[in-house]
């Protein structure tokens, strides 16, 4: 590690930067690589070299518990992994799938929810931005186990409210939210929902920045709830909403606690739960094949990459940087 | 006095000031019914803590823990029931079940003897009372072994949480005060290992842990990685350090102290509150850390840290749901403890990283 480090600090073009310095110029630089150095070592140790050493894995086949039969085969897991492996598009699919509902649900009710706890006319907002913070901090694996039995279809506490209502949802054509594959997303959108406590204080914070001249001045020109929603606190939004967007995306694309904890890996009910990461999981540490492990997570990195560039990409045409707060 | 604000002979003021309080009334409610609805599975379990595994079974039962009535009658116990007579609803006691006609005593009038009621006892509803089930709390206290979890993962939260704050304030403070080559590509590459799947370097990082070092089943593996600075805390402590007065430190230098004197000196004391921030994400994180553990504990339970062995707790007493919830609300009462007393640092930590990137 250490060598890496030496070789790192006195590259060919640093060391020319470095010569061009001062001396006052020099020895800060090397004071500030010196205070970097914890950060730097990690890095290579930690990101770096594994990522490359992920690529190189994913040519061998190469189990952990015979690592002396290890060889290579080329792109036979490349291979194995984008054309004869179902079990990776389905969990891919099954993963965006989530996604797919998981996220907006989860954007749209952290920027309502900050929208309401940043009210004017609303009494008590510090007490209530506490309370609906608090579930945040409650422990995942806990709040899955509420969860679970919270949405039991005949002892839960939802089904007996969606009973009141007049809908039959205990009985045996009631709502098995864990049981059924229409449902089960859902279900577990509810668990992420206990979660967005950052998202809301991050939204927080972004709505007391818009300067209220401009709500004034539209309230002026008649424009209503709906209208200063779109033309004002959606752009003037539109960088932190961003920022939920590619944090959020990165973390639901490796869901994997939720569906272990609850069907340890079963996929139940028929393969819905079959996350990407699980799956994942299963290659590389139960069946302990490095090889095709390592091709997947790399697949997963690929995907998450090209994913986080076409937003990147995007951002130019729907996020305002107006507000003068980019530095 | 303001007379502008008394006289008011429209009444428009007075209008205004009443479809004020109409909009606290309407936000004021509507905030109060998603509240309910949000922080009800809360509600939910801390009710069924208290129950007993029966009465959660029992569909009938009401939704407040309570437990049957029962009824001591010559030196035995009896179930207590509502029974419909003549007179209206009577609690009775059922000495003598029988299909077609069971025998029943009057628990308000034992003297008056058995009594014969014509109909099938299990149409009857029991007779029910307020009633907690304590002792789910120390019997789900002792079955998960709750010690022995809290201080594995206390030992990991601690040694982790000195290791990232020593290594990530490090760092911080050499991006916020120093110009070296490639600065900022390195810190671009700093903030871009935020996104990158953790999956992508676990591979071979787990390889070298388990087989190399022969760290498997050992706490090494999921402690070391965080001995080397995170992004999130390095971000959040640059953006501290950037608001320090340099003033402060060219007096130190002036005295003669180097660089990392002026660090220990001048800057971490200036620091409390960022650092305490930290301190804390990084608390709640180890709290929750359940991945790293899971694959590197593999097996060895006497090392288990809360999460992981939360979720074995809940494959072995499955059945037994007011237990599994009494455990999961034991396991929530440190960090719900830490964050009402700490929620200052810790939200305006939060707020930092959100919007100032």
């Amino acid at each position: 590690m250490s060598t890496k480090l030496h070789e790192l600090s006195r590259s060919h073009a640093q060391r020319r930067a470095l010569k061009r310095m001062g001396g006052r110029e020099r020895r800060d630089a090397l004071w500030g690589l010196f205070f970097i150095t914890p950060w730097i070592m990690g890095f290579l140790a930690f990101y770096l070299m594994p990522m490359v050493s992920s690529l190189g894995f994913s040519l061998f086949d190469f189990t952990l518990s015979a690592p002396e039969d290890a060889r290579f085969i080329g792109l036979d897991n490349w291979q194995r992994m984008l054309f004869d492996d179902p079990n990776t598009w389905h969990s891919m699919k099954v993963s965006l799938g989530f996604l797919a509902i998981s996220l907006p649900t989860m954007l749209i009710f952290g920027l309502l929810l900050a929208i309401l706890l940043n009210a004017k006319h609303l009494v008590g907002r510090n007490l209530f931005r506490t309370l609906f913070y608090a579930p945040t901090m409650v422990p995942l694996i806990a709040a899955i186990l509420i969860w679970e039995s919270v949405l039991n279809p005949s002892t839960g506490w939802v089904n007996r409210l969606i009973s009141l209502s007049g809908f039959e949802a205990t009985g045996i054509n009631g709502l098995r939210w864990l049981d059924d594959p229409s449902l089960v997303y859902f279900a577990y959108t509810f668990i992420s929902l206990w979660g967005i406590g950052n998202a809301i204080l991050i939204n927080l914070a972004g709505l007391q920045n818009i300067p209220t001249e401009l709500y004034e001045a539209a309230a002026i020109d008649g424009a209503g709830w709906i209208r200063q929603l779109r033309k004002i606190t959606l752009p003037m939004m539109s960088p932190i909403i961003f920022y939920n967007l590619v944090l959020g995306l990165v973390l639901q694309l490796q869901y994997f606690i939720v569906p272990w904890v609850l069907t340890e890996g079963t996929g139940y009910p028929q393969g819905s739960t079959s996350f990407f990461m699980v799956y994942f999981y299963k290659q590389a540490f139960t069946f302990q094949n490095m090889g095709y492990g390592a091709t997947l997570a790399w697949l997963m990195f690929v995907v998450t990459l090209i994913i986080t560039l076409v937003l990147f990409a995007s951002a130019r045409f729907w996020v305002f940087y107006g507000g003068g707060r980019e530095d | 006095m303001d007379t502008t604000r008394l006289y008011d002979p429209h009444g428009t003021k007075l209008a205004a000031y009443r479809r004020a309080i109409i909009r606290r009334v309407l936000v004021t409610t509507l905030a109060l019914a998603i509240l309910s609805l949000y922080i009800m599975p809360l509600v939910y379990a801390l009710v069924t803590s208290l129950k007993t595994p029966e009465q959660v079974s029992e569909p009938r039962a009401p939704i407040v823990p309570s437990e049957r009535v029962t009824y001591d009658y010559q030196g035995d116990t009896y179930d207590v029931y509502n029974v419909p007579t003549e007179d209206g609803m009577q609690e009775w006691a059922l000495v003598d079940p029988g299909r077609r006609c069971s025998g029943f005593i009057d628990i308000n009038n034992p003297h008056a003897g058995l009594i014969e009621w014509e109909g099938n006892w299990r149409g009857l509803e029991p007779v029910r009372e307020l009633s907690f089930y304590w002792s789910n709390y120390p019997d789900a206290w002792n079955r998960i072994d709750f010690p022995r979890l809290l201080g594995n993962t206390l030992q990991y939260a601690f040694i982790t949480m000195i290791g990232t704050l020593v290594s990530s304030s490090l760092a911080a403070y050499g991006f916020a005060r120093f110009n070296f080559p490639f600065k900022n590509v390195l810190f671009f590459i700093m903030i871009s290992t935020i996104l990158l799947p953790p999956a992508v370097t676990l591979v071979p990082t787990y390889a070298f842990f388990v087989k190399s070092l022969g760290w498997g089943g050992t706490w090494w593996p999921v402690i070391v990685p965080h001995l080397f600075g995170n992004a999130y805390n390095i971000f959040l402590l640059r953006q501290y350090f950037l608001t320090i007065p340099r003033e402060l430190e060219e007096a130190a230098y002036i005295d003669g102290a180097n660089p990392l004197q002026t660090f220990v000196r001048v800057i971490l004391p200036q620091s409390v509150p960022v650092l305490t921030a930290v301190a804390l994400f990084h608390f709640f994180f180890a709290w929750n850390d359940f991945f790293a553990p899971l694959i590197y504990l593999a097996g060895n339970r006497a090392e288990n840290p809360i999460s992981v062995g939360l979720s074995e707790f809940r494959s072995f007493y499955q059945i037994n749901v007011p237990l599994i919830l009494t455990a999961a609300i034991i396991s929530m009462l440190v960090p719900l403890m830490i964050f009402f007393l700490a929620q200052r640092y810790f939200i305006q930590g939060i707020v930092v990283t959100g919007v100032d990137k």
